[in-house]
């Protein structure tokens, strides 16, 4: 029977990982990481989890060692933060290149200099081009939902790609919430074997992660473009099969009060959790909230299906491209709706941990109103930004 | 030919269908009149281009040769020539 309890949403993705009865965990154990690998550790220390778990000396080594294992066919798993996402960054290509289904949480955590490990989302976004799927999301139980249909859309033989589910750091990790936990029966159910391609074995040996030279490595790239491109409909898929099965679906993106809205907040992650309570504080029905859930790959019709009724958008979101004076989630939605003539205008908000208040909630939605009446208004503001420190 | 997912190399050998000689800027032209049959070449040839007949005359595997030059380089008795490709 599932059953309901309360904890960090570390555990929860813990649980999720246990439920999977993945093969392999590798992980560093060090700060940025989370107690995440820790759990699981105890877990196959007692023997709940019948897992073979590495631990190594950082995270280059710890994604290597998830490659390795799950080149032989077996389920793995990772998870890591800030800058131990950057020190993967070069097997995490990899990783995707090589086609191989591991899971990774990234608790979404800011990246240094200054020293800082609270929470935004730059390191994931950073990550963006790298070839992993990447879904985020909003609370503790959508972490552990995920993490399990995470192995669902991986390991689907039209996708075979890398997931990376990005939870905020601290907000969700390190903070207790009620989350459902289900049952292994159910997960079993929902789960089928995992059956790779081509593994290493050496009564069938096979040559993996070999040169493809100019005359073949753009057909591999566009091999996994289109495997993005299968991922849209092979997440859908997997979430309403989940919700047959566990009774929840959070589908590709969320929309909150969206029927009338000609005002729409769009953001990913636990932010939604913030802006859904100033909507209902502020109960007007032309302002509304689209939460991204897959970010990769982007579900673009989906948006603009979601946003037809929407006039003005105001992107929240806690990461910049510094030099671009904006985030990517702006970019990429301002690239969706090209020629569109929707006003898309963004919010840089909560970097390195900053609170987001609901005071700047509806700073962002007034000044969406202000471009809606057609008033003219700063592209781009930093949310709680200290003028007098710069 | 279709790359298989991932590029992966389910049979062993099959970079030979995978033809190199295109990488090549200068081909070796070997002149067997002044080839003293010492075996250099075909020693030092680092990607195993140089074949030596029946008749102990050597030639270029031109599908695989880039054209490094080392053949060329250690030949004692400087019967290779490097000739620049032109179409």
């Amino acid at each position: 029977m599932p059953h309901r309890d309360v904890m960090h949403g570390s555990r929860a993705v813990a649980e999720a990982v246990k439920l999977c009865k993945v093969d392999v965990v590798s992980a560093y154990p060090i700060t940025p990481q989370t107690h995440i690998v820790e759990d699981i550790a105890e877990m196959v220390a007692n023997g709940e989890l019948k897992a073979e778990y590495i631990m190594v000396e950082s995270e280059h080594t710890a994604m290597s060692a998830c490659i390795g294992a799950s080149a032989t066919g077996a389920r793995v798993f990772t998870a890591t933060a800030s800058q131990g996402l950057a020190l993967m960054h070069e097997v995490l290509w990899i990783a995707s290149g090589m086609r191989l289904p591991i899971v990774m949480v990234n608790a979404n955590r800011a990246m240094s200099a200054p020293i800082n490990i609270w929470n935004d989302q730059s390191d994931s976004i950073a990550e963006r081009d790298s070839g992993w799927i990447q879904i985020y999301v909003e609370t503790n139980q959508e972490a552990l939902d995920s993490v399990i249909q995470a192995y669902r859309i991986a390991e689907h033989p039209e996708v075979l790609l890398p997931v990376m589910v990005c939870m905020d750091g601290f907000v969700l990790t390190h903070t207790v919430e009620p989350v459902e936990v289900p049952d292994g029966e159910q997960v079993k159910r929902y789960l089928p074997e995992l059956h790779l391609p081509h593994v290493l074995d050496p009564e069938q040996p096979v040559t993996m992660g070999a040169l493809g030279d100019p005359g073949y490595y753009m057909e591999c790239r566009k091999q996994q473009e289109l495997a993005m491109e299968n991922a849209l409909r092979v997440a859908e898929q997997a979430d309403r099969e989940f919700s047959s099965i566990f009774g929840r679906s959070y589908g590709l993106l969320e929309g909150y009060n969206l029927e009338n809205a000609e005002v729409v907040l769009v953001t990913m992650g636990s932010l939604a959790g913030t802006i859904k309570e100033t909507l209902d504080v502020l109960d007007d029905e032309s302002v509304g909230l689209l939460r991204l859930r897959l970010f990769r790959p982007f579900p673009k019709e989906e948006v603009r299906r979601a946003l037809a009724n929407a006039k003005v958008v105001n992107v929240i979101e806690k990461d910049v491209s510094i030099g671009f004076g904006e985030g990517a989630l702006l970019t990429e939605l301002k690239s969706v709706f090209y020629n569109s003539g929707m006003k898309i205008i963004g919010t840089v908000a909560g970097l390195g941990g900053r609170d987001i208040t609901m005071e700047h909630i509806n700073e962002a939605v007034e000044r969406a109103k202000r471009a809606l009446r057609g008033e003219s208004v700063e592209e781009v503001t930093w949310a709680g930004l200290k003028e007098e420190a710069l | 030919m279709k790359v298989n997912i991932a590029a992966c190399v389910t049979e062993p050998g099959s970079s030979k269908r995978n033809k190199t000689g295109g990488w090549r800027v200068f081909r070796p032209v070997i002149d067997n009149k002044r080839c003293i049959d010492c075996g250099s070449c075909w020693i030092f040839c680092p990607d195993a281009c140089i074949i030596r007949d029946e008749n102990r005359e050597y030639k270029v595997d031109l599908d695989f040769c880039k054209g490094c030059g080392i053949c060329a380089n250690e030949c004692p008795s400087e019967a290779i020539e490097m000739v620049l490709e032109e179409k």
